[in-house]
């Protein structure tokens, strides 16, 4: 059969359309890591990581930003690991102690993906509110609350994903040696490991680079804090107040804690994506 | 783990409650209506019109949805049903990153590049001065935001249609582009339009990088050149000076009440479109 000339024609249009596309993608990838490393290595210095801010930091004297990396390291962590408790089981709960096509796991996987989806300044004030009614100042323990809240739909979501195309036969095959629903949990562990480990690297860039939630929960503090009760800094937050200052050296720091975001994020991207594509390969 | 899962459900609940008893003052004050049609914003005389929020984040909302729709569509297309494996392999690796970059990073680009660009190319063609803190500016920053998502949830959609389909078209002669259009566009219609729907909502609830880039000037936008003052960063803005004035908090919460239900509303109605065509097309 012969191919019409306006066929080929569109077909070639589309082509080229659909390159652009990919090239404008590229371009903006591009655009935004040019923009930061090239502005970021500029102002980044050793004290800038290493130092806590001086006094005169905010009209550009000495120091740096470190409280602002262990606040958010402080943030990260703790929220992670409460996130890593609550959420394993009830991936587990869905996929193995409910049948497939439950109502509940219909509703419950419906409620995360909207839970997903509530933006994080929504977040923030609801973490607010709770503060209040419980009493709580600004401080480490509300950031960590909220950004648990942030990172547990994200967490069940994705280790859901993973475990959802985990073959049922395993299940039946170790229900059939006799172990218990419990027991079944370590080979179903097993297999899952590389979608937790993706989901903890996901959930962690997100709760880092997430400035809209602890703004209202955190606070910002000049130094590094004590007990859970204290206010924390956070880098994105570091990032967003030094940007506004008038004076270009504070402006300068804010473009370092940008790459030291960005490094960490791209850090926490690049790795997840290698497990993804090592540990899928030797699962059943 | 059973409570664990009824828990998790009941949040969505808590939240909504949460936030409308904060927000009950100044409902109880002012109709629902007359909030948000309403245009003057006067915190201190305890004036609370929602109108020019509501439009500003119409404006940056409907501006990146057009930027980032068509780029993310073709490019999803591509990927799925033109790229070789080594292109999946260049390419899914960038749109990690996209997607992984936080808000604040695309913020201090838009803020570096998007925002000169549009003060010193653009706006001088249609007006005398701008700063370049514009809805244009937040749109752009927005669009490429959501980009990665649009392109991934376009992706699984795509795949969800069977080979055998695909393959039905092309033994009939048809070309790549016609069964893209013809076959799988029109399998997937529902799909392509509830991605849309929730790249929307991710798009309102953007708050840092829209905050920057946006020019929070208080006033309805008449042209994507004007600023504009979208509600998350309104609530950003403000959740300092909220705490001395009880009404100014409760119309904040008010605020963070629409944002809440708008996102709800659209998250469940677009979900539940994609698992239905799962289902369907699986």
């Amino acid at each position: 059969m012969r191919i019409s000339k306006s066929k080929k024609i569109s077909e070639e249009i589309a082509k080229v359309c659909m390159c652009l596309a990919m090239l404008i993608v590229f371009g903006f990838v591009f655009s935004v890591l040019w923009t930061i490393f090239s502005k970021g290595m500029k102002a980044m210095s050793w004290d800038m990581v290493s130092k806590l801010p001086g006094g005169g930091f905010y009209i550009g004297k000495e120091g740096g930003f470190l409280n602002a990396i262990v606040g958010s390291l402080y943030i990260v962590g703790a929220s992670t690991l409460i996130g890593l408790l609550i959420s394993i089981p009830v991936v587990f709960f869905l996929n193995v102690y409910l049948k497939k096509g439950s109502k509940v796991a219909y509703l419950a996987r419906l409620a995360f993906d909207v839970l997903f989806g509530v933006p994080s300044i929504v977040y923030g004030a609801f973490g607010f509110t709770i503060m209040i009614f419980f009493g709580l100042r600004t401080s480490l323990l509300g950031g960590i609350i909220v950004i648990t809240l942030l990172i547990i739909p994200i967490f069940i979501r994705t280790m859901d994903e993973a475990t959802r195309n985990f073959p049922r036969d395993i299940l039946d095959a170790s229900f059939a040696l006799g172990a218990t629903r419990l027991e079944t949990l370590k080979v179903v562990l097993r297999q899952i490991a590389p979608g937790i480990a993706t989901a903890t690297l996901l959930s962690v860039g997100r709760a880092i680079g997430d400035a809209a939630s602890v703004m209202f929960t955190a606070g910002y503090t000049d130094s590094i804090p004590t007990s859970l009760s204290q206010p924390a800094a956070t880098l994105p937050l570091a990032v967003f107040f030094q940007l506004q200052s008038p004076i270009p050296e504070v402006v300068d720091r804010a473009y370092a804690a940008a790459l030291v975001l960005t490094v960490i994020v791209l850090a926490l991207s690049i790795t997840g994506r290698f497990i993804t594509n090592r540990f899928s390969k030797n699962k059943v | 783990m059973f409570s664990m899962t009824i828990i998790a459900i009941l949040m969505v609940v808590v939240m909504f409650v949460g936030l409308y008893l904060k927000s009950s003052p100044v409902l109880q004050e002012k109709s629902f209506w007359q909030l948000l049609s309403s245009s003057e914003w006067k915190p201190m005389k305890g004036e609370f019109g929602f109108l020019p929020f509501v439009a500003g984040t119409l404006w940056v909302t409907l501006i990146s949805i057009l930027i980032a729709l068509p780029v993310s569509l073709l490019t999803a297309v591509y990927i799925t049903e033109y790229a070789k494996p080594y292109i999946k392999r260049l390419v899914f690796p960038i749109l990690d990153i996209l997607a992984a970059l936080p808000s604040v990073i695309f913020g201090v680009w838009g803020v570096l590049v998007i925002v000169p660009w549009i003060s010193q190319h653009v706006a001088p063609h249609f007006m005398d001065f701008s700063t370049g803190y514009t809805v244009f500016a937040a749109g752009i920053v927005l669009g490429v935001m959501v980009i990665p998502l649009l392109v991934s949830l376009f992706i699984e959609v795509f795949s969800s249609v069977s080979t055998d389909l695909r393959e039905c078209s092309l033994s009939l002669g048809a070309t790549r582009w016609q069964t893209v259009r013809k076959v799988i566009f029109r399998q997937t219609f529902s799909g392509i339009i509830a991605a849309t729907v929730l790249a929307v909502s991710r798009a309102m609830g953007e708050t840092i990088a829209v905050l920057m880039v946006c020019g929070c000037v208080i006033g309805i936008p008449t042209g994507i050149l004007d600023p504009c003052y979208p509600i998350p960063a309104l609530i950003a803005n403000n959740y300092g000076e909220m705490l001395s004035m009880p009404m100014y908090e409760a119309a904040l919460m008010f605020a963070a009440l629409i944002l809440f239900v708008v996102v709800l509303f659209f998250n469940l109605l677009s979900r539940i479109i994609l698992y239905r065509l799962e289902k369907r097309l699986g």
